[in-house]
C-alpha cells in the first residue's frame, strides 16, 4: 500500500539511515512514515497547484489568440464575449437556487435544532442528508420527467398574471428554462445548507435559549433571539458552500436547461424563458464532444473562469466558518 | 417585530398572558405561524426526495431484470428493448476501485499527517486547502484530467485511468477530511501509554491509532466511495460512452453506470432510452444504498467503544 504512493520517498531517505539504524529504536520506520505522511500532505497541494496550472496551459492558446482562430468554434464570437454570457447564466442559476434553498434551509434546520422532538430530530436530519446521497444524473432526470411537466402550469400562470414585471416575462412550454434547472440546483444544494446550519444552531448556548425563555419569550422568540443570531454567519458560510455546489453543478442543467444557440450573446433576466441561458459547466458537457484543438481550449478557458469563481467562493465560505470558529466560545 | 426586550419583565409568577392582551396574541399568532412555517419547510423537502424515490423505484423496477443486468449493448439499434447495463456496471466498478486505491492511500496518510505530525505553517495550508478543494466542480476535475493527459499523451487520448484520476481529485479531500475525524476520536491516553513503553512514534501510529480508528477508517472509505460512484459529468468528459466491455484500464473509453444513464436518456429521451436510463439509475442508487449499508454495518459493529 505504501509503495504505491510515494516510492521516491524511502529512496530518499532510506539509505544514509540504514547504517545508522540500531543507534535508535524504530528510527528509520519514523523517518519513512513521518515522510511518507508529509509527502501525502503535499501531493495534495501539488495535485490542487496541478489542477490551477495544467488549465491555464490549456487555456492559453484560446485566450493568447486572435478570435479568428476559434471563430469557427464559437461562431466569430471573442472570448470574452463567449463566455460572458455563461458565466452570467452560471451566476443566474445559483442565485435562484439559493434564493429557493437558503429559507427552506434555515427552517428545516431550525425545525430539527430547535422544534421536533428529541426522538425525532435524528431521523429527520437522516433524510434531508438522504438527498446529498442522490447522483446528479438522478436528479437529471427527476427534473426532466417529473419536475418540468409539473412546473410548466404554474410558470404559465406566474407569466401571465405577472408578466408585466420583465422578470417573469415570456414564458414558452415546455418549461426547460433556468428556473426549472435552478429549482433542482436548490433541491441538490439543500442537504450542505441544512447540514452546516443545524450544527451551528446545535451550538447555541444552553444559557442563551434559557434566558429567553426566562424572560418569557415563546419558542418563535427564542429562535430570533438566541439562536438566529448566534448562527447567522454560520449560516452565511452555508449558503456560501451551497452557492459553490450549485455553480460548478453539471448533470441537473445539462438535462434540463434549453440553451441558447451556440454564438449568440444573451444577457436575459427573464427567467422563465426558454433558451436564452446557459451555463459553463453544462456548456463543456455539450460542447466538449464535437470540439478539437483551439475549440477544447476555449472550453477549458471557460472552466478555468469557472474554477477561480468556486475557488473565490468556497475561500470566503471556509474564511468565514475559520473566523467564526476562532472566535465563537462555542468550543 | 414583538419587541419582547422593551417589556416590562413580568413578575416571575405571573405567566404571560397569551389569550387576553393584544400584545400576548398577536405573540402567540406569530409563534404559531413560524411553527407552521418551519414544518412546512421540512414537509416541502420531502416533496423532491419522496417523489424521486418512487419515480426511480417505479420506472426503474420495471426495467430491472436479469436480463438488463446481464448484457450489454451491443449490437443494439433503434427501438429494440434489449440491451442492458453489464458493461456500465463493470466500467464503474473498475474506474471507482482504480480511484480508491490512488486515493485511500493518499488521503489516509494524509490525515495521519495533519493529526500526528502536523502543527506548523503546512499542516493549516493543508487543512485550508484540503476545505478548498471539496468545493471544486467536478466538471472541473475532469477537464483537469483531460488537460493533463492531453499534455501528457496526446489530445485524443481517452481511456479509465483519467476518470479514475479525475476521480480521485474529488475524492481524496472526502477521505482526509472524514479520517482525520476518526482519527482524531482516538484518546490521547492511548498514544501516551504507548510511548510510556517505549515504542516507537510510527509503530504506535500503526498498532494504536490505526488499529484503534479502523473501523471509522473504513467506513470513512467506504462512504467517500459512495459519494463519488455516482459522478456523471468527470466520466462524461473522460471515458464517454461504449457499448461493450473494456477491461482496459489504460487504452480506450469504458462505459459507466452514471454515463450510461445520461447518454440513453440524450439519445432517445420519449422511448425506450429513458426506461434504460431509469433501470441504471436504479442499478447505481441500489449501489450506493448497499455501500451505506455496509458502511453503517461495519461502524456499528466494529467501531471504538468511545463512540
Amino acid at each position: 500500500m505504501s509503495t504505491d504512493v510515494t516510492p521516491e520517498a524511502p529512496g530518499a531517505e532510506g539509505r544514509p539511515l540504514a547504517s545508522r539504524r540500531g543507534t535508535t529504536p524504530g528510527r528509520f520506520g519514523n523517518r519513512l512514515f513521518a515522510g511518507l505522511s508529509t509527502a501525502s500532505g503535499i501531493l495534495i497541494l501539488v495535485t490542487l497547484a496541478a489542477v490551477a496550472i495544467f488549465l491555464v496551459r490549456e487555456a492559453l492558446p484560446a485566450i493568447t489568440a486572435s478570435p479568428a482562430a476559434y471563430a469557427d468554434f464559437t461562431r466569430d464570437l471573442n472570448l470574452g464575449q463567449y463566455i460572458g454570457p455563461l458565466v452570467f447564466g452560471t451566476v443566474l442559476a445559483a442565485l435562484i437556487a439559493l434564493v429557493i434553498a437558503v429559507p427552506l434551509s434555515i427552517g428545516i434546520a431550525l425545525f430539527i435544532a430547535h422544534y421536533a422532538p428529541k426522538r425525532l430530530s435524528g431521523p429527520v436530519a437522516y433524510v434531508v442528508d438522504l438527498l446529498a446521497a442522490i447522483p446528479s444524473v438522478v436528479y437529471g432526470l427527476w427534473g426532466f420527467f417529473w419536475l418540468v411537466p409539473k412546473i410548466g402550469p404554474i410558470m404559465d400562470w406566474i407569466s401571465q398574471k405577472l408578466g408585466f414585471i420583465p422578470i417573469f416575462a415570456d414564458y414558452a412550454p415546455p418549461a426547460k428554462n433556468v428556473t426549472s434547472a435552478a429549482i433542482v440546483l436548490a433541491v441538490m444544494i439543500l442537504p450542505i445548507i441544512t447540514a452546516v446550519s443545524r450544527e451551528v444552531f446545535l451550538q447555541t448556548p444552553r444559557l442563551h435559549i434559557e434566558a429567553s425563555l426566562a424572560l418569557g419569550a415563546t419558542r418563535w422568540e427564542v429562535a430570533r433571539q438566541a439562536i438566529l443570531p448566534f448562527g447567522r454567519s454560520g449560516v452565511i458560510s452555508a449558503s456560501m458552500l451551497g452557492l459553490g455546489r450549485a455553480l460548478g453543478e453539471t448533470m441537473a442543467v445539462l438535462m434540463i436547461l434549453a440553451p441558447f444557440a451556440r454564438g449568440t450573446e444573451v444577457y436575459s433576466i427573464k427567467i422563465l424563458a426558454s433558451a436564452e441561458h446557459q451555463t459553463i459547466a453544462a456548456n463543456i458537457a455539450q460542447q466538449i464532444r464535437e470540439a478539437h484543438g483551439m475549440g477544447v481550449s476555449v472550453l477549458i478557458a471557460s472552466g478555468l473562469a469557472l474554477f477561480a469563481i468556486t475557488l473565490v467562493v468556497n475561500m470566503a465560505a471556509r474564511w468565514i466558518v475559520a473566523r467564526r470558529a476562532a472566535f465563537s466560545g462555542a468550543n | 417585530m414583538t419587541a419582547v426586550t422593551d417589556r416590562p419583565v413580568p413578575a416571575p409568577d405571573v405567566a404571560p398572558n397569551f389569550t387576553t392582551s393584544p400584545s400576548g396574541r398577536r405573540r402567540k399568532r406569530t409563534n404559531a405561524i413560524m411553527a407552521t412555517l418551519v414544518t412546512l419547510a421540512f414537509l416541502i423537502a420531502l416533496v423532491p426526495l419522496i417523489s424521486l424515490l418512487t419515480e426511480v423505484v417505479i420506472r426503474g423496477g420495471s426495467m430491472l431484470t436479469w436480463q438488463f443486468i446481464s448484457t450489454d449493448m451491443t449490437g443494439v439499434f433503434g427501438d429494440s428493448p434489449d440491451g442492458g447495463v453489464r458493461h456500465a456496471i463493470l466500467g464503474t466498478l473498475q474506474i471507482t476501485g482504480l480511484a480508491t486505491l490512488i486515493s485511500a492511500p493518499i488521503g489516509l496518510f494524509a490525515a495521519v499527517y495533519l493529526v500526528e505530525y502536523g502543527h506548523g505553517r503546512l499542516a493549516k495550508t493543508l487543512t485550508f486547502f484540503v476545505d478548498v478543494m471539496t468545493g471544486i466542480p467536478s466538471i472541473v476535475a475532469g477537464l483537469f484530467a483531460v488537460a493533463l493527459f492531453a499534455i501528457l499523451i496526446g489530445p485524443a487520448y481517452r481511456s479509465g485511468v483519467m476518470g479514475a484520476i479525475a476521480l480521485s481529485v474529488l475524492m481524496i479531500p472526502v477521505v482526509v477530511r472524514s479520517c482525520e475525524e476518526m482519527l482524531k476520536l482516538v484518546p490521547n491516553e492511548l498514544r501516551e501509554a504507548s510511548y510510556a513503553l517505549g515504542v516507537p512514534k510510527y509503530l504506535t501510529i500503526i498498532k494504536v491509532v490505526l488499529r484503534t480508528s479502523l473501523a471509522g477508517i473504513v467506513t470513512s472509505i467506504v462512504l467517500a466511495i459512495a459519494r463519488v460512484i455516482g459522478e456523471t459529468a468527470p466520466l462524461l468528459l473522460t471515458v464517454g460512452i461504449v457499448t461493450s466491455m473494456n477491461t482496459s484500464m489504460l487504452d480506450g473509453r469504458v462505459a459507466t453506470l452514471p454515463v450510461f444513464a445520461y447518454s440513453q436518456y440524450s439519445q432517445d429521451a420519449l422511448g425506450v432510452g429513458a426506461d434504460r436510463a431509469w433501470g441504471a439509475a436504479l442499478v447505481l442508487i441500489l449501489i450506493i444504498m448497499i455501500l451505506n449499508l455496509v458502511a453503517r454495518f461495519i461502524s456499528s459493529r466494529f467501531s471504538i467503544a468511545e463512540k
